[in-house]
């Protein structure tokens, strides 16, 4: 599968604005090689050909969430093109540097694909048609008004004429773009809101799509990696002689915290890893342990000087004062984001000194800065190819390791491509891990039952710290806090303390981050419920404000799961809700549990409201996703002993599969007026509402993750 | 050297014969449809047909697949589209992709065997991983390719 070497086209397009830079290798065009003559860029986001296709640029990585299409439908709706007829293609990071980062964000992650680039798309959509009438309107010397565009064409009623977009690309592009667009209310909306057929999935099915694994360049190299075992340990010596001998290995790459091997095929270049003999300074981090983890993170709680996430009213007095006290500690562990495609680069440094990297990211522009700064050129002399992400999930974001290796390595040969990919184990072995975490909760309940005081202390590695330290405030990672320190229930007296306890471990952005605290507070808030002897669902809406979305979602999920109505025999439901990302989820889960203490997971509502929904299908495939990534947690953890990371593979780190799926509903219920995401918080409500419903089945609280075996067996 | 039939060609490879056919078919053969996971046969990304059986290809030897027929996803349904990519597509199955092609020759060796698959049948058979949790699709795509949806069910969609 060579990477088709075409970007005339493109460069082409863009030459009347940027100015074209004679790039060697680029991404294909997805449109298929126009003929004859060459289309148009009509504005940054929308390149239209002669025969009318339309080629819409999209800036945000495809990583399987759909934004790819959503965000085509997006462009397309206001620019009332032939859906048809659409094609996408990622814009160039290189030139979107050059072009003063005309496209927007490149970066993918928090749910923000579609959410944070909506106005910006749809008014590239809407210019580029407002420019299309207009040159339509001074070919025909009638004013704009009185011409209409739908589907591509442009209608003038009274003289009954009529002209394709295809006709009018290049004499619009040559005019002023409008200051100002209108946008179209989402209730008129006819591509964007439907449930279109996904754009990549046709080349899905049939093996084609390139991923950052999938890279090939003439004269291309491979390479394997080997990265020390105990994180931040250094290469103190490398016996490479048996490796050197080995079949079709080229180099042999020392840089201070890995080893690498370039061969002429990767599986020859990790069999080479493989027979490398190396000897590590792990530093002081080998000591570091499970324990020594949770040892820390538990001093953390005991620290009385700790910063505030959250103070209103008096919650130390409301809890003397309180009928009930309840109290309970939460802990879940680290986890991998185990990408089904592991991390990989390739990277040409060229004899000019110019970068290339083609690489599966969620963020082009860091991967850009990266390589940038490892190869030591300017931006400008980077470009990154962004390819298919097998999977991303947060790991291909903030962290940019991969690509500084790649380049790192590349350098060691220079004039030549190589690509790097990860083995599983050391993608198992040396992620930017879920962090670990431990949380006290406390609330003092009144006489009724009614929650009046709620405490919470968290003990959690820092996120922002390792990765964006500019974003911590008053000694707040709100990553850490989330969902704990911004809580919809009407309690009066709330008090969240955060105990930044970092360790040894990297740390990251996790589908969901602050994942782990909605767990914690819906399975507390269910603890509560059970104390006042309320129903769990009466007991959250007594504590929701009237019109609060929280309300609508839960509501909608019990409505659409039949909460309190009959069950078949030994099925048991639990319901949870939490808004984040944009959004407004719940749900109810429907579990059993045999007398061996197995979990199954019959069915899933998950209701919510985004506001406006772009694709309702992708949309509903994103919960489903949300289920199975979550479903993992009930039995994953990355366990450390000796400084590094026990599991290496799928054997011992399990995804969850076909089996263990569960019935997932999803039930969209967006109310308009704002724009929130699908890609995380579905993954919100799934595990505590699985959690509270194990308790309804068993009364057994699981407080800490993953489950033990044999844990729920009946005793 | 060692002769190969990849998808009804025979290929000259010359390869050690304890290379995985995985990387035979990626490196050498180009064919880069067929993905990597795990490389312990854990995760079925890398599913290809040998001899119509659904084999994990990072455990097969090379030199084992002499005079045998592989099929990967390259190849599948050739000319045109095998039913299971029909009902992928119709299905709206891919997330990310990375393990489709695994998934759908999976699938396809299922059908083979078992023309009507209970829930149970697919349960055991499909044992690919998916971190997108395409799942509910997959189920629903193969009983659709089975004939076992109805016409209603199936083409609810524009």
């Amino acid at each position: 599968m060579t990477i088709a070497i075409d970007r005339r086209q493109f460069l082409k397009a863009s030459a009347a604005v940027g100015g074209g830079l004679a790039l060697e290798f680029s991404l294909p065009v997805a449109a298929a090689p126009a003929k004859g003559l060459p289309p148009t860029e009509v504005n940054a986001w929308v390149v239209i050909h002669p025969d009318d296709r339309v080629v819409i640029r999209i800036a945000r990585s495809e990583m399987g969430q759909g934004t790819l299409t959503a965000l085509a439908q997006l462009v397309a709706e206001e620019l009332d093109c032939d859906w048809m007829k659409v094609t996408t293609e990622f814009a160039s990071p290189n030139e979107h540097i050059r072009r003063k980062r005309i496209w927007g964000s490149m970066s993918t992650g928090g749910s923000q694909g579609v959410r944070s680039s909506q106005d910006y798309v749809r008014k590239g959509g809407a210019t580029a048609r407002e420019m299309l009438v207009a040159a339509a309107a001074q070919q025909w010397k009638v004013p704009a008004a009185e011409c209409k565009a739908e589907k591509g064409v442009i209608t003038h009623g009274a003289s009954k004429r009529r002209v394709r977009y295809g006709q009018m690309a290049a004499a619009a592009a040559k005019l002023e773009p409008p200051k100002d667009v209108k946008l179209r209310d989402p209730k008129d909306w006819k591509i964007a809101g439907k449930p279109l057929r996904r754009l990549d999935i046709p080349d899905k099915v049939v093996g084609k799509p390139v991923f950052g694994v999938d890279v090939d360049l003439p004269g291309m190299l491979h390479a394997s990696i080997f990265q020390s075992p105990v994180f931040g340990g250094k290469v103190k010596n490398v016996d490479s002689a048996e490796a050197e001998k080995m079949r079709g290995v080229k180099k042999i790459v020392r840089e201070a915290d890995f080893v690498a091997v370039v061969a002429d095929n990767w599986w020859r270049a990790n069999q080479a890893v493989k027979a490398l003999k190396v000897e590590w300074d792990e530093g002081a981090n080998g000591k570091f342990s499970d324990e020594t983890i949770m040892a820390m993170l538990r001093e953390g709680l005991a620290d009385p000087k700790l910063p505030e996430a959250k103070k209103v009213g008096d919650a130390a007095a409301a809890m003397a004062g309180a009928a009930k006290v309840i109290e309970a500690e939460y802990a879940s562990p680290y986890l991998n984001h185990a990408t089904m495609e592991p991390m990989t680069c390739t990277a040409w440094i060229k004899p000019d000194g110019f970068v290339e990297v083609w690489t599966s990211t969620q963020n082009a522009e860091a991967s850009m800065a990266a390589a940038a700064e490892t190869a030591g050129v300017p931006l400008e002399k980077v470009e990154v190819h962004k390819m298919m992400l097998g999977g991303g999930f947060g790991r291909r974001g903030a962290p940019q390791d991969f690509v500084k290796q790649g380049v790192l390595i590349a350098k060691q040969v220079p004039g030549v491509p190589v690509k790097m990919m990860w083995s599983r184990e050391e993608d198992m072995r040396h992620g930017y891990y879920r962090p670990a975490s431990l949380v006290r909760m406390k609330a003092g309940l009144d006489a009724q039952g009614n929650c009046v005081a709620f405490e919470a202390k968290i003990a959690c590695p820092s996120i922002l710290a390792l990765l964006r330290p500019e974003a911590i405030q008053k000694g707040i990672d709100f990553s850490a806090v989330r969902t704990l320190n911004d809580m919809p229930y009407t309690i009066a007296n709330q008090k969240v303390d955060y105990a930044m306890r970092n360790g040894h471990v990297p740390v990251g952005f996790w589908r969901a981050p602050g994942l782990q605290n909605a767990v914690y507070r819906e399975c507390f808030i269910d603890e509560l419920a059970q104390a006042a002897g309320k129903d769990p669902l009466e007991y959250r809406l007594a504590m929701l404000k009237p019109g609060d979305k929280n309300r609508l979602v839960l509501e909608a999920a019990a409505k659409h799961a039949g909460w309190g109505k009959p069950l078949p025999a030994g099925v048991f439901r639990g319901i949870a809700m939490s808004d984040g990302f944009g959004s407004f989820t719940a749900g109810v889960a429907e579990v059993s549990v045999n007398a061996a203490g197995e979990l199954k997971i019959h069915r899933f509502v998950m209701a919510i409201d985004s506001g406006h929904v772009v694709n309702p299908d992708t949309c509903a495939a994103q919960a489903e996703g949300n289920a199975a990534y979550c479903i993992g947690m009930l039995y994953q953890a990355n366990t450390v002993k000796n400084g590094r990371m026990v599991e290496g593979n799928f054997d011992t780190f399990q995804i969850p599969g076909m089996s263990e799926m569960p019935k997932v509903e999803t039930v969209l219920v967006p109310t308009g007026g704002f724009w929130g995401g699908h890609g995380e918080p579905g993954a919100l409500s799934f595990m505590p509402a699985v959690l509270n419903a194990v308790h309804a089945a068993t009364g057994k609280r699981v407080r800490t993750l993953p489950l033990k075996p044999g844990e729920l067996k009946k005793a | 050297m060692i002769k190969l039939t990849v998808n009804g060609r025979v290929h000259t490879v010359d390869v050690e014969p304890d290379m995985p056919l995985l990387w035979v078919l990626r490196d050498q053969l180009k064919l880069m449809g067929t993905k990597y996971g795990c490389g312990i046969a854990q995760c079925g990304a890398c599913t290809v047909h040998v001899d119509g059986e659904p084999v994990t290809s990072c455990r097969a030897k090379v030199g084992d697949m002499v005079g045998k027929k592989i099929l990967t996803i390259e190849g599948l349904g050739k000319p045109g589209l095998h039913r299971i990519q029909k009902a992928w597509i119709e299905h709206e199955v891919p997330q990310c992709g990375y393990c489709q092609s695994g998934m759908m020759m999976a699938a396809v060796a299922l059908l083979a065997k078992k023309p009507k698959p209970t829930d149970a049948d697919i349960d055991e058979a499909m044992t690919n991983l998916c971190r997108c949790g395409s799942y509910p699709r997959v189920r629903k795509a193969i009983h659709a390719a089975a004939g076992q949806l109805s016409s209603a069910t199936a083409a609810k969609k524009a």
